[in-house]
């Protein structure tokens, strides 16, 4: 620690812009998932294996009679697994590590505003459950004989509802966890609930029809309405309508919820 | 010229702060710093200090009161006023797992015209370590690149929440020295520091916090002066308390005899010694462990914490 002459005032200086930040913060999030074991299980190799563990159950399932194949359901499912896995529950275990180790409270002291930094955070998450759902949809094309979607505006829009939903709904479940091991046990509700009420491992097809309609108010279950649909082109406009509404309610409480009581310092 | 706010870099006015429970760790504090100056907050643990520094650097809304930091309010108008401010937090705030060039790297883009980041490793002697994960870091090393961090976008305004706790003592005054460069250079600088050498040794003003309000601020010299000096020695062998001159008119304004051991404190320590000499002399008498000192900081803020509640403070600091 030498050299008083480095010491200089400030001269003609650059300004930082939110996407320069966005992509600073995002590189340091996207170097820290290739370091965690845990994240990487869950962020990449957790969604990519649970549809092959799913395939023998829905080759059990009737689902000629609900008027699907076994690739649209299947299909979905694994979009369904990778937005609560590399998104959802990736991003809980990412917002906890950060506040536990005062990485959000330190970047708050900075010019970062705070919706910059959630949202910096999550890029990598966000576009890992992207690729992933690429990745898949190429994957049933190609493996379990799936057609062309015939509305693919309805699937694409399902999918980003879907990963701007499960962001935010990671930030309000990482303020009611306090630690990143105590986040597995946080994260389940949301996760089982969607397995079994959204459409994810059961679709909703096969449910009495009154439970159906009240699982069509979950948080995913639009979202799997919505790429179900964009698939097989039988979603009228009114129900694709009433799915994007649901899906941005949810994103909209959730964002609340987030701006009302996200904790940005461990408890004390 | 003063009163002009312009002049002060930091405006704080009956600052208070309440938490979530009702306790209230800042009970209407009010102070100043001017451009280029050194303004320390010293007190104990639970003073209060943290709690004021993160609502001069905006973490916070004030519960009342007012901070303005370069004429803007660091909470609400965070935009403007973060460009112009560098904070070290009193610990942490890195990922474990990034190398300290990625964590200068993450930083540096989203600091205004940042300097390169090795220019603020160096500053720091972290040059060597730049490829070293911040959890293989120890404690003073983490302290420093928080300070490099800091000193990214050259701020005119430094926070810097307790820089030295965890330093040994060549960090500690390599720090110093840094940050009387930077002083020097322009750059204004908030400090806290439960070390009373740090503040006495470093700061052009000072503020000693206790249970949340001022207890005492002023230049080291001004603190300490308003203590008073001390005389303390040994009763030769026959002699009482009352053989000595009359206390009073030695200007001795308290006194304590502990065995045979008497301490008198005085605000005219030249005359209160010198009366205490010349009667020794006169009887003829050596006084054994004889002392004379002007107050330090140290007993101001003794002085402080032991009007203010007890011996709990005192332990710590005498320790």
């Amino acid at each position: 620690m030498s050299g008083t002459t480095a010491v200089t005032t400030p001269t003609g200086r650059a300004v930082t812009t939110p996407a320069g930040r966005l992509a600073s913060l995002a590189r340091a999030e996207l170097t820290l998932l290739g370091r965690s074991k845990g994240a990487l299980v869950t962020a990449v190799l957790v969604p990519l294996a649970l549809p092959f563990t799913l395939r023998s159950a829905v080759d059990q399932m009737d689902v000629k009679e609900a008027g699907l194949t076994v690739g649209m359901v299947l299909l979905p499912a694994a979009i369904g697994f990778s937005l609560l896995f590399a998104v959802y529950s990736t991003l809980v275990g990412v917002y906890t590590a950060r506040r536990e180790e005062l990485v959000l409270k330190r970047l708050r002291t900075g010019e970062l505003r705070d919706a910059e930094i959630l949202s910096g955070a999550a890029l990598p998450a966000v576009t890992t459950g992207l690729l992933q759902s690429l990745l898949v949809a190429a994957g049933s094309t190609a493996l379990l004989d799936v057609p062309a979607p015939r509305a693919p505006h309805l699937a694409v829009l399902g999918l980003l509802l879907g990963l701007v939903m499960c962001a935010a709904l990671a930030g309000v479940t990482a303020g009611l966890t306090r630690t990143v091991e105590s986040a597995q046990v946080t994260t389940m509700p949301l996760v089982l609930v969607s397995m079994i009420g959204s459409g994810v491992a059961v679709p909703l097809e096969l449910l009495p029809d009154n439970l159906a309609s009240v699982c069509e108010l979950l948080p995913l279950s639009p979202v799997i309405t919505l790429v179900r649909g964009g698939w097989t082109g039988s979603l009228s406009a009114y129900e694709a309508l009433g799915a994007v509404a649901t899906a941005l309610a949810w994103t909209v409480i959730a964002v609340f919820a987030v701006r009302r009581w996200f904790r940005w310092e461990p408890r004390r | 010229m003063d009163r002009n706010e312009h002049e002060h870099v930091i405006e704080v006015t009956d600052l208070r702060r309440v938490y979530g429970g009702g306790f209230e760790a800042v009970r209407g504090i009010s102070f100043s710093v001017r451009p280029g100056e050194i303004f320390a907050l010293l007190g104990t643990n639970g003073a209060g200090k943290t709690s004021t520094v993160e609502l001069l650097e905006g973490l916070a809304r004030p519960s009342g009161g007012q901070v303005r930091i370069l004429g803007h309010d660091p909470y609400t108008e965070r935009a403007v006023v973060r460009p112009r401010t560098g904070v070290m937090l009193q610990e942490g705030g890195f990922p474990s797992e990034l190398t300290v060039a990625e964590t200068a790297r993450m930083w540096a883009g989203c600091v205004s015209g940042a300097r390169p980041t090795e220019e603020a490793l160096a500053l720091v002697g972290l040059a060597g370590k730049t490829d070293v994960r911040v959890k293989q870091l120890s404690g003073g090393e983490r302290r420093r690149l928080d300070l490099a961090l800091a000193l990214l976008g050259e701020p005119e305004v430094l926070f810097l929440d307790e820089p030295t706790t965890g330093l040994d003592a060549e960090g500690r005054r390599d720090t110093w020295e840094l940050v009387r460069a930077l002083r020097d250079a322009g750059t204004t600088v908030l400090l806290t520091t439960h070390y009373l050498e740090e503040a006495e040794g470093l700061a052009d003003r000072l503020a000693i916090l206790h249970e949340g309000r001022i207890a005492a601020a002023g230049t080291p010299a001004e603190v300490t002066a308003s203590q008073p000096s001390r005389i303390s020695f040994e009763l030769p062998e026959g002699y009482f308390l009352g053989d000595l001159p009359a206390l009073g008119e030695l200007g001795v304004i308290g006194h304590e005899v502990d065995g045979r051991v008497v301490r008198l404190r005085t605000r005219e320590l030249q005359r209160a010694a010198t009366g205490v000499l010349v009667w020794a002399e006169r009887a003829g008498v050596e006084l054994r462990g004889l002392d004379a000192r002007s107050a330090s900081l140290e007993e101001a803020f003794l002085g402080i914490a032991r009007e203010a509640s007890g011996s709990a403070l005192e332990k710590e600091h005498v320790a």
